[in-house]
């Protein structure tokens, strides 16, 4: 009943769409374009794990750098310890092993409080992996970080192809492949009732523990599950840049995951998604604009603060209904 | 099927339970009247779980629950509603009453169907809301609701948990004065047809005496009375107390 509902929903088509026409975008964009829009993609996985936690369950993290970190240095050591083992099938779901345990500890620390409580917490552990992946340099490299290889891919061998012909062949195709299955799964979730579940805690923790929700519980449970989709995201984010380093761990970058999120909307499921997309764009025109590039970016946030606080998305959607409502009810 | 056993509860120095020892049988719906004050819904806090109490006992089907979490006792079947509205403000007023079924029927970890897969559910849902006459208004926001509207939501959560013993800390407050009666009709006859055991907040001495088969009268901390309405309103301390007359 549920997905024949979907199915027959104008959204479904748009999503297709959206879906159809990503598949002809390394016909159409240059490679260098081609590869910007890949790692928005990826940070859009990340962005929907991210928003779980934001939207879903009212909790601010700013420590998801770090569990992004975590799915991109499993690629990498993967590669460095075992190469025999570098195929994107047994990578990906080492990627999401590694998040889950990470995330089930930084989880079970954090949930203990909420509100700008749980974002220290997740800000300051994030902090220590940042730390450990810079000072045992004789694991992780160091600051220097580790070199992504090409992996091999159902069973192909990419050795001596050129990373752009890698990136805008079969791995864009796996790439957005990954990306819609988030993106189905993170709209199951959120619509189940283990979404309305995570959404009744967020709105009245008191009641919610009044009808029977272990809060903690559910809220570790969607960290943990916020934690996977992230950790994802850094695994494909990984390949796409070729390179890890221990900036990703680090506070600055789980700002730019919230500034990702706000720019497009956390209050609409797609929001984050096209804020993560149009950030990585807005990131490097700023940084090939200006020197002063910090300056502009925080200059759009204040403007987004200001005029959009609802994100590109929300504010789309709020002008939707409006225009939708006016000439029905004749009053603007 | 619950007992309450010298029950004591202090916020600092101010004792508010004062030893209050009483039971409720299976089936038996009992009001629980006193003045501003008195300690009701405190009472209530401590039968839910809200709040721990500083000594006593408390047992319900023969289990000690003293101290156990509010999680458990709704397991058991204790359910209750809030005096002062406790509502998912953000989801709409069916989700508001389906998200309790979901608990109830421990549905709440399936995270890949939508919850509007669950059709059965969902139906109950709005058959329970529309029982309590609200199913008109199922895909409202509740701040848009009106308080007696509000609490008539409120009461159908907790009605919603399928417990075995309710408690409602007076669910006709900020109900019009017309409407009161048919709210505890409908209350009453849900909870009788549940074969559910049934503890009442109130204030409206009419409702009191014609629905509820017992009266516990609560004053400073103590269980000051314990009967039939009909003699309990008799009593001279109790009108003293309840409706400030002396004879």
């Amino acid at each position: 009943m549920g997905l024949k509902d979907f199915l027959l929903k104008p959204k479904f088509f748009v999503y297709l769409g959206i879906f159809i026409l990503l598949m002809f975008m390394p016909k159409v964009l240059p490679i260098y374009q081609l590869m910007l829009l890949e790692s928005g993609i990826t940070f859009a996985i990340m962005s929907l794990g991210f928003n779980l936690l934001l939207r879903y369950t009212g909790l601010l993290s700013f420590g998801h750098g770090a569990l992004f970190a975590v799915g991109a240095y499993s690629v990498g050591m993967m590669g460095e310890y075992f190469p025999e083992m570098y195929r994107i099938e047994i990578l990906i779901p080492v990627a999401l092993f590694a998040s889950f345990v990470v995330s089930t500890i930084f989880g079970f620390i954090c949930v203990r409080h909420t509100r700008v409580f749980f974002s220290i917490l997740a800000l300051a552990l994030s902090m220590v992996l940042f730390a450990l992946l810079v000072k045992l340099y004789n694991i992780t490299g160091g600051s220097d970080g580790i070199h992504i290889e090409l992996p091999m891919m159902f069973g192909k061998s990419y050795e001596g192809v050129k990373r752009f012909e890698f990136l805008s062949g079969a791995y864009y195709f796996v790439l957005i492949c990954v990306f819609a299955a988030s993106t189905i799964i993170m709209l199951g979730i959120v619509n189940s009732p283990f979404g309305k579940t995570l959404q009744s805690i967020r709105d009245n923790e008191v009641r919610a523990e009044m009808i029977g929700i272990r809060i903690r519980r559910y809220r570790l449970y969607a960290f943990i599950l916020s934690g996977l989709f992230t950790g994802l995201g850094g695994a494909m984010w990984s390949f796409v840049n070729g390179h890890v380093t221990p900036e990703i761990a680090e506070w600055v970058f789980s700002g730019e995951i919230v500034y990702m999120t706000l720019l497009g909307g956390f209050m609409v499921f797609e929001g984050p998604i096209i804020g993560a997309i149009l950030f990585t764009y807005l990131k490097l025109y700023a940084v090939s604009f200006t020197q002063y590039w910090m300056f502009l970016i925080g200059a759009t946030l204040i403007t987004l603060v200001l005029l959009l606080p609802e994100g590109i998305a929300g504010g789309f959607v709020k002008l939707v209904t409006k225009i939708r409502r006016t000439p029905s009810t004749g009053v603007a | 099927m619950l007992k309450v056993r010298e029950l004591i509860k202090d916020f600092g120095k101010v004792r508010i339970i004062n030893s209050a020892t009483f039971e409720v049988n299976t089936d038996e719906i009992v009001s629980l009247v006193g003045p501003n004050g008195a300690g009701k819904t405190t009472l209530v806090n401590l039968i839910s779980g809200h709040i721990p109490p500083t000594t006593g006992r408390i047992e319900f089907l023969g289990h000690d629950i003293t101290f156990t979490s509010p999680y458990r006792r709704i397991k058991m079947g204790v359910a209750r509603n809030f005096q002062i509205t406790n509502l998912f403000a953000d989801s709409s007023v069916l989700d508001n009453v389906r998200i309790c079924l979901f608990s109830t029927y421990g549905k709440i970890k399936r995270c890949f169907l939508p919850a509007n897969y669950y059709g059965a559910i969902t139906q109950e849902a709005v058959n329970i809301l529309d029982m309590f006459g609200i199913s008109d208004k199922k895909d409202l926001l509740p701040p848009s609701l009106s308080e007696g509207d509000k609490k008539i939501l409120d009461t159908s959560m907790a009605f919603a948990l399928k417990s075995k013993f309710l408690l409602l800390d007076e669910p006709t407050s900020g109900v019009a004065t017309g409407d009161k009666f048919k709210v505890m009709d409908t209350i009453i006859s849900a909870v009788k047809k549940e074969k559910m055991a049934c503890m009442i907040i109130e204030h409206d001495m009419d409702i009191v005496a014609d629905y509820t088969d017992r009266v516990l009268v609560l004053t400073e901390g103590q269980i000051l009375a314990d009967g039939r309405p009909k003699e309990i309103m008799e009593q001279d301390d109790v009108k003293k107390i309840l409706f400030g007359v002396t004879s």
